[in-house]
């Protein structure tokens, strides 16, 4: 199972094996790590979700697609050239060591 | 010591509320009962990612099984309660809740989220095998059984979840009418322009929709419909449409046995509540789908809504009543609707609008429609535009305005058009 490691706003981080398939997101909400919002449960309605990706891995999750190109437009935290929503970060092998820093503001 | 909370109900709501209690740092019991086999999950991809095949039970989980023990927080699945009786305050005797098996649930906090279920279709035939309803994971499995197999797709009631489901089905190859009493779709949450626009989008995906219809009777046996008749008026009148499936989705009623039981003021069934969450009896909050709440952005009249938002940030506010925190509930609701690769965005609450503006471009499938009364902003509809929705969200959020005569303009970005009301 891939590994995730996510960098919460306050400062504490949380290294967990997602599902192949689950979302960056899901599998932060599921596990209870602090600072996802996600309200919208992973429909890309919300920009709740927003993260920035460490750098080694931005080939690996490749380009936001449009619709989720515009709502990181809406972020409440700036959107830096990193920002994803991680909710459609699907999980896979190839991301295996995925490094995300959440983003200090959701709403 | 008054240290258990139970929350009976475990939906969004219920699951939030206790997850609000944790956050907050309450460090008594934390017990949610909830009826259905499973643990708290997410309901809207029933209708689409579940139906897809996309997304499965575990994928639907609202959080994993440990992170309840994590929490200390005993999450009892399929027990019904059918009793409850209150303790009385200070005495030291603690309320009692009996589910149907006979087993028992000391509390001394209650916090309840009944939820919804759906409104019942009350004609001839409605108990015939296949005409089915969508709300839980249950019902999403009955419909995925005869899902493949189905040529016929018959959807009674074009709100949200007959379009999406209708989307899905069309997606998949299926021959798909929409039945609609009404002379538009989704007529309670959107207006006749997004409505029109919806109606036109599905019809050439190649979904029928048919609307001020009146239907006669539902046909087939106790194991398999073959059709809709519709009555003698409108444009299909006397027409017979075969279905393999009857899906009906013509709205929800709150469930209010136990708001009758504890003698909770209700209105339709719905438990009133003020803006803390808490119900008629102060000892009780209350949240969710089942839930009549003061307007959560100070405008007259009560309102009841059926969304993951309005479960979610009316849970925090009961949850912190529960502990003593007084915060009211103030919130801009959204709700948002994925009909296949339309994707409709609402924010705020348009009802009563005396003015609208449209932009963008319904040629192209992306566009927004926003409300306003009296020259101020109330809600918008975003139809694959989350720009324009995400902006309005925002202004509402903070009490700003947009200017209606500036938001005409298309080319400019609404974001740069938000001004706070005092300007």
């Amino acid at each position: 199972m891939p590994e995730i490691t996510y960098f919460s706003p306050d400062g504490t981080q949380t290294t967990l094996d997602a599902r192949d398939g689950d979302s960056v997101m899901e599998t932060a909400v599921k596990n209870g790590v602090k600072g996802i919002v996600a309200e919208c449960g992973g429909a890309c309605a919300c920009a709740t979700c927003h993260v920035y990706v460490d750098e080694a891995f931005t080939d690996a999750v490749g380009e936001p697609g449009d619709l989720e190109d515009d709502m990181l437009d809406g972020t409440a935290a700036e959107r830096l050239p990193n920002s994803r929503l991680s909710c459609q970060l699907k999980m896979n092998p190839a991301l295996n060591g995925l490094t995300v820093h959440i983003a200090p503001k959701q709403i | 010591m008054d240290d258990r909370i139970l929350i009976i109900g475990a939906g969004q709501a219920g699951m939030q509320i206790a997850v609000t209690l944790r956050d907050e740092g309450f460090g008594g019991e934390v017990i949610i009962v909830g009826d259905e086999a499973y643990g708290p999950y997410q309901r809207p991809p029933l209708s689409k990612a579940y139906l897809a095949g996309t997304a499965d039970v575990e994928s639907l989980e609202l959080r994993a099984e440990h992170f309840y023990a994590d929490q200390t927080i005993e999450m009892v699945a399929g027990e019904t309660i059918v009793d409850v009786r209150l303790g009385e305050p200070g005495s030291g005797d603690a309320g009692i809740a009996t589910a149907a098996s006979g087993r028992t649930f000391e509390f001394d906090r209650l916090a309840i989220t009944p939820g919804s279920t759906p409104r019942r279709l009350p004609i001839e035939g409605a108990d015939l095998g296949g005409v089915l309803y969508l709300r839980s994971l249950a019902d999403a499995d009955a419909l995925k059984k005869r899902w493949t197999a189905a040529e016929n797709l018959v959807v009674i009631g074009g709100g949200f979840i007959g379009l999406e489901v209708a989307a899905a089905a069309r997606t998949a190859g299926k021959t798909v009418t929409v039945i609609e009493v009404a002379d538009r779709l989704m007529a309670r949450a959107v207006s006749s322009t997004t409505s029109e626009f919806y109606r036109g989008a599905h019809e050439r995906r190649g979904t029928r929709v048919v609307l001020e219809a009146q239907l006669a009777r539902i046909v087939g046996d106790a194991e398999h419909v073959t059709g809709v008749e519709l009555a003698g008026v409108g444009d299909a009148k006397g027409e017979f449409i075969p279905a393999d499936i009857v899906m009906v989705g013509i709205g929800v009623i709150a469930r209010s046995e136990l708001a009758d039981k504890l003698g909770l003021d209700n209105i339709n069934g719905a438990i009133v509540v003020n803006e803390y969450a808490e119900t008629s009896d102060p000892r009780i909050v209350a949240a969710g789908d089942a839930v009549l709440l003061p307007h959560p952005l100070g405008h007259d009249g009560q309102v009841r809504l059926e969304s993951v938002q309005n479960a979610v940030d009316q849970a925090k506010v009961a949850a912190k009543t529960l502990i003593g925190i007084r915060e009211v509930h103030r919130a801009v609701p959204w709700f948002w609707s994925d009909q296949g690769d339309l994707k409709l965005q609402i924010a705020g609450l348009s009802t009563g609008f005396d003015q609208i503006v449209e932009r963008g471009s319904q040629a192209s499938e992306k566009f927004s429609v926003l409300y306003y009364r009296d020259g101020r902003l109330l809600a918008i509809d975003a139809v694959n535009d989350p720009i324009d929705y995400i902006a309005v969200r925002r202004a509402l959020d903070t009490g700003a305005e947009i200017p209606a005569e500036l938001a005409a303009d298309s080319s400019v970005a609404l974001k740069t058009l938000i001004t706070s009301r005092e300007a």
